[in-house]
């Protein structure tokens, strides 16, 4: 995390989604901007953070770029474009009905908001995770594809007997630890997700931390993390994006963002979190007084 | 198993207490029923003595003869050996064969009506739920008219409509009493067509006024589910539209329909009854009418515990399906 | 490190609250359990709330201020089933030459009592055992859940009937049906009051409350009562149906409230004298017509009733969609994207 010398800049040179200029309105009587004329670069295989208090429209861009809005949800400017590793580009924003169907996860995936719902109660983990072969993998048999299940829970660190069970009868982690599993099923170049361990205890939390580092080590996908979490962001993205009402104020790497905060809601942002060694409140004095900075680095300096 | 065990005692409970309200009415309501036959008996001329009275009361299951306790246990005795007394308006037949007669009209029309509705009902509800804002959506007014109309009305509007202007189809009865004199025809094809030709309008009359709550539960349901975080993530799962439709939120938003079986089948059953009247249907219904109006106490009190038990028994299976299809219902009890 | 004074030590460390930015796209992400404020429980204007209240009012309006203005409904006449507009008869007259419109009339007012009645002492006896017991819990609960049920399983109108035909003809007035009616039918809303006062029972002000030393009858009627206002009103609405259509069956039968014109008893002379093998119409479908309207138009009401007990039932309906004011390419695109 401390490391001086500047990684290259993968988001330039490799990137795997590129956002433009995004907008998305909820439209009513009193029509709300949620997201703004948006631009940004994940690159291939980084961790990018996005952060923000609830409502500043950093799911609505997730939901947006994946084009998982229902109205009164409308996109309405700018594009989403996916490269893939094979050398072709998408234009998410122009993919119709079954083009969109099968671009969904194989290229995607999602961990989403409320993970604990995210299950199916009624039909077990082993049908939820074969949906996904049967829809995008038709050609699979059936013995392989149960073996693929089995080897996605193994994966997560959840034992393969645990195909049987329905949702209820897991864990709050176990069971976001499944989700990873499906999210994972196609071998998708990005993953999107979306507070995943924000339900969880904070040993369960870092437990399901350790394994998306260290799955994203393993596969090189890249990692679209949504959370109100900043010093959570500040530990395991490369880089992060701070929304506020529907636009980026700040995107940069987490070390640079973290100790020379340029925009004046990352520092309140950053000020308003208790940190853990004290060291933060240093740089940010250092850089420009904050009100109520001090307020809360008392209570462990 | 525990759940099926417990669900086996509460129908037990529930039987029970059906079995004992039949027991106490008779006897706690401010009429005396033997009295009431007396003065039927006595209107039409016929001689009327205390060993009449007597009589009476015994064919009335006992009523007033000896303590509470000495009565219930008899009747408990009498309906275990399958005894519901004889009736009196068709006196000396037994209440028993005239509900075994009545029971299979009964059991074939409101069980199929009420599956058709059923079927017919969820299917609108799924699609109405599906696509907010759709012309099926739109109709959901005009539905709940359609649930507010009483069976019986609706009964005689078709019967007003289908024979008697256009001819269509007969005005009442189960089959056609003049081409099967006898009272057991058997079960050959001219019969049996004559059953189902007969069958039309009572069957209409049930499925047009139970469907439309069907449908409204469901699609009220199905709007809820939609918004379910897991129908999102089956959406981004790049599920098939239809696997999203009807594995993920149509197999949840069905389960409150069911759970919610008990009380409109309380509505079908009433309105069916009411519904057989008027078509002079040969089932249940038109026995406890009859019994109804010629004070037939016997038989009325075997139609509602024949009613009652095929209540309880239909609430049941829904009850053990529901177990079938739903993991929670299992793991909560 | 600086040694400042904590002011304020409670600060969360999430969702911090010196951040001004509490903006409505926050009432998109998630609706927010709170209490609602008594403005959030009245029925937003929607045109079926508003086609219900008239048509009801209308209804209520007929059913006062008609019989005033009609003739003796049991005046009976040598005109004998004339149709509707002969000599003076609004809706023509029946077998014993009686005017069907003044029957109407009466009739009307007849089953609105009644129904009246049914739905105020249902909803006592399901807030009773549904509300109390749910509140108190324990053993209470546990055995007036199991009452609700056996009740709730025993099928009603049948039950109805054999009480109803042991109750001889003279004493079966209007208030005893209603009684009878009302114990039959109180079952079902018992169960959906007693879920949901489970779940407000559980929120935190409750238990803040509960904890805080409040009387039960305090916490019962402050805390919790006002958050099972709609889903009562929506029940009453329902039991208000359920009786008038109970007691149309029931009067259909012969076994009605003796000596009371309601709109059952009218279809009870008519099927008795064979209005529909004689044609007459106007006898019977007049006074089914009226429960049909009665009963959408209660049923309108409860339609946005439901709308605020379930806001998911708010959303994405044509005057929602027309509000949101998209043009029919981006509909078809949204549901594209939705695949539906």
């Amino acid at each position: 995390m401390t490391d001086q010398t500047a990684p290259p800049p993968r988001h330039q040179t490799n990137p795997v989604l590129s956002v433009r200029d995004f907008s998305v309105d909820y439209l009513g009587a009193h029509t709300v901007h949620a997201v703004q004329h948006v631009s940004l670069e994940l690159g291939r295989g980084e961790i990018l953070g996005l952060a923000g208090e609830s409502g500043c429209g950093k799911s609505t861009l997730a939901y947006g770029v994946t084009r998982l809005l229902r109205p009164p949800a409308m996109i309405t400017s700018g594009q989403a474009v996916f490269h893939s590793r094979e050398g072709f580009e998408i234009d998410i924003s122009a993919l119709t009905g079954e083009e969109l169907r099968q671009f969904r996860w194989d290229k995607i995936a999602m961990v989403l908001q409320g993970a604990m719902n995210s299950l199916n109660p009624v039909i077990s983990i082993r049908s939820q995770l074969e949906d996904v072969f049967t829809c995008h993998r038709p050609d699979m048999g059936r013995r392989e594809r149960l073996d693929r299940c089995g080897e996605l829970l193994e994966r997560v660190g959840v034992e393969r007997r645990r195909l049987r069970a329905f949702p209820h009868e897991l864990s709050g982690g176990m069971r976001q630890r499944v989700m990873i599993a499906m999210a994972l099923a196609l071998d998708p170049q990005v993953l999107i997700m979306d507070e995943p361990t924000t339900a969880l205890d904070v040993v369960v939390q870092r437990e399901i931390l350790d394994e998306i580092a260290r799955l994203r080590a393993e596969f090189g996908f890249a990692v679209v993390f949504i959370t109100h979490d900043l010093p959570l962001l500040l530990e395991i993205a490369d880089r992060i994006a701070v929304m506020k009402a529907g636009r980026i104020v700040e995107l940069n790497g987490s070390f640079e963002l973290y100790t020379q905060p340029q925009d004046a809601y990352t520092k309140r942002l950053l000020a308003s979190f208790p940190s853990l060694l004290g060291e933060r409140g240093d740089f940010i004095r250092s850089g420009a007084y904050v009100p109520g900075a001090d307020e809360t680095d008392g209570k462990d300096g | 198993m525990r759940f099926y065990v417990q669900k086996l005692l509460f129908y037990v409970a529930a039987f029970w207490a059906a079995l004992t309200l039949n027991f106490l009415i008779p006897r706690m309501m401010p009429g005396d029923p033997v009295s009431i036959i007396l003065m039927k008996l006595a209107a039409s001329g016929q001689p009327v003595t205390p060993e009449t009275r007597q009589a009476i009361a015994i064919q009335l299951g006992g009523i007033g003869e000896g303590s509470w306790q000495s009565q219930y246990w008899r009747y408990l005795g009498n309906l275990a050996h399958g005894d519901l007394g004889v009736s009196i308006s068709n006196y000396p037949v037994k209440v028993t064969d005239i509900l075994q007669q009545a029971l299979p009209w009964t059991i074939t029309l409101i069980g199929l009506a009420t599956v058709i509705a059923f079927l017919a009902g969820i299917s609108l509800g799924i699609f109405a739920g599906w696509k907010r804002g759709s012309w099926l959506d739109n109709l959901i007014p005009a539905a709940t008219a359609f649930q507010s109309v009483p069976y019986f009305w609706l009964a005689l509007v078709l019967l007003l409509v289908f024979s008697r202007y256009l001819q269509w189809f007969p005005l009442g009865q189960g089959y056609d009493t003049m081409a099967f004199p006898i009272l057991h025809p058997g079960l050959n094809w001219p019969f049996l067509s004559s059953a189902a030709y007969h069958a039309v309008l009572p069957a209409l009359t049930i499925v047009l006024s139970s469907v439309a709550g069907w449908m409204l539960g469901m699609r009220n349901m199905m709007v809820s589910t939609l918004s379910e975080d897991y129908i999102l993530t089956a959406q981004a799962k790049g599920l098939k539209p239809g696997r999203v439709r009807f594995t993920y939120a149509a197999r949840n938003a069905v389960l409150p329909s069911l759970s919610g079986f008990a009380i409109s089948l309380g509505f079908v059953v009433a309105g069916s009854i009411v519904t057989e009247q008027v078509f002079s249907y040969p089932g249940i219904g038109f026995q406890m009418w009859k019994a109804v109006s010629n004070n037939d106490y016997p038989l009325m009190q075997g139609t509602f515990l024949v009613i009652s038990v095929a209540v309880l028994g239909a609430n049941l299976l829904v009850d053990l399906l529901l177990g079938l299809i739903d993991p929670r219902t299992r793991a909560r009890s | 490190m600086s040694n400042t004074p904590d002011p304020t030590p409670g600060t969360p460390p999430l969702a911090p609250p010196d951040l001004d930015l509490v903006e409505e796209t926050g009432a998109v992400e998630r609706v927010i359990e709170r209490r609602r404020s008594i403005t959030s429980l009245l029925p937003s204007r929607s045109p079926k709330l508003i086609a219900g209240l008239v048509i009801l009012a209308v209804i209520v309006l007929y059913a006062i201020v008609m019989p005033h203005f009609v003739m003796d409904p049991r005046a009976i006449s040598t005109d004998m089933l004339k149709p509707p507009g002969y000599g003076g008869h609004l809706l023509g007259t029946n077998q014993a030459g009686q005017d069907i419109w003044a029957q109407l009339a009466y009739g009307t007012g007849g089953s609105l009592v009644i129904g009246l009645t049914v739905g105020a002492l249902a909803t006592v006896l399901s807030a009773f055992f549904g509300v109390f017991g749910a509140y108190v819990g324990g053993a209470v609960d546990e055995g007036f859940a199991l009452f609700t049920n056996v009740i709730l399983v025993i099928p009603g109108l049948p039950l109805t009937i054999v009480i109803g035909n042991y109750v001889p003809v003279q004493q079966r007035g209007l208030f005893l049906i209603s009684v009878v009616l009302a114990i039959t039918s109180w079952a079902g809303s018992a169960r959906v009051l007693r879920s949901v006062t489970m779940s407000v029972r559980n929120r935190d002000y409750v238990a803040a409350a509960r904890i805080s030393g409040e009387k039960t009858w305090r916490v019962l009627v402050v805390e919790i009562l006002p958050n099972l206002i709609p889903v009562m009103a929506s029940q009453l609405i329902f039991s208000v149906i359920f009786a008038i259509l109970g007691e149309a069956g029931l009067s259909f039968l012969g076994l009605g409230a003796n000596g009371t014109y309601t709109l059952g008893t009218i279809l009870y002379f008519a099927n008795q004298s064979l209005a529909l093998t004689q044609g007459a119409w106007w006898w019977f479908i007049p006074p089914g017509l009226m429960i049909a309207l009665l009963g959408m138009a209660l049923s309108l009401v409860n339609f946005s009733i439901d709308e605020i007990i379930n806001p998911k039932l708010r959303q994405s309906t044509r005057a929602a969609q027309r509000k949101w004011g998209l043009t029919p390419a981006q509909i078809k695109k949204s549901q594209e994207e939705n695949l539906r």
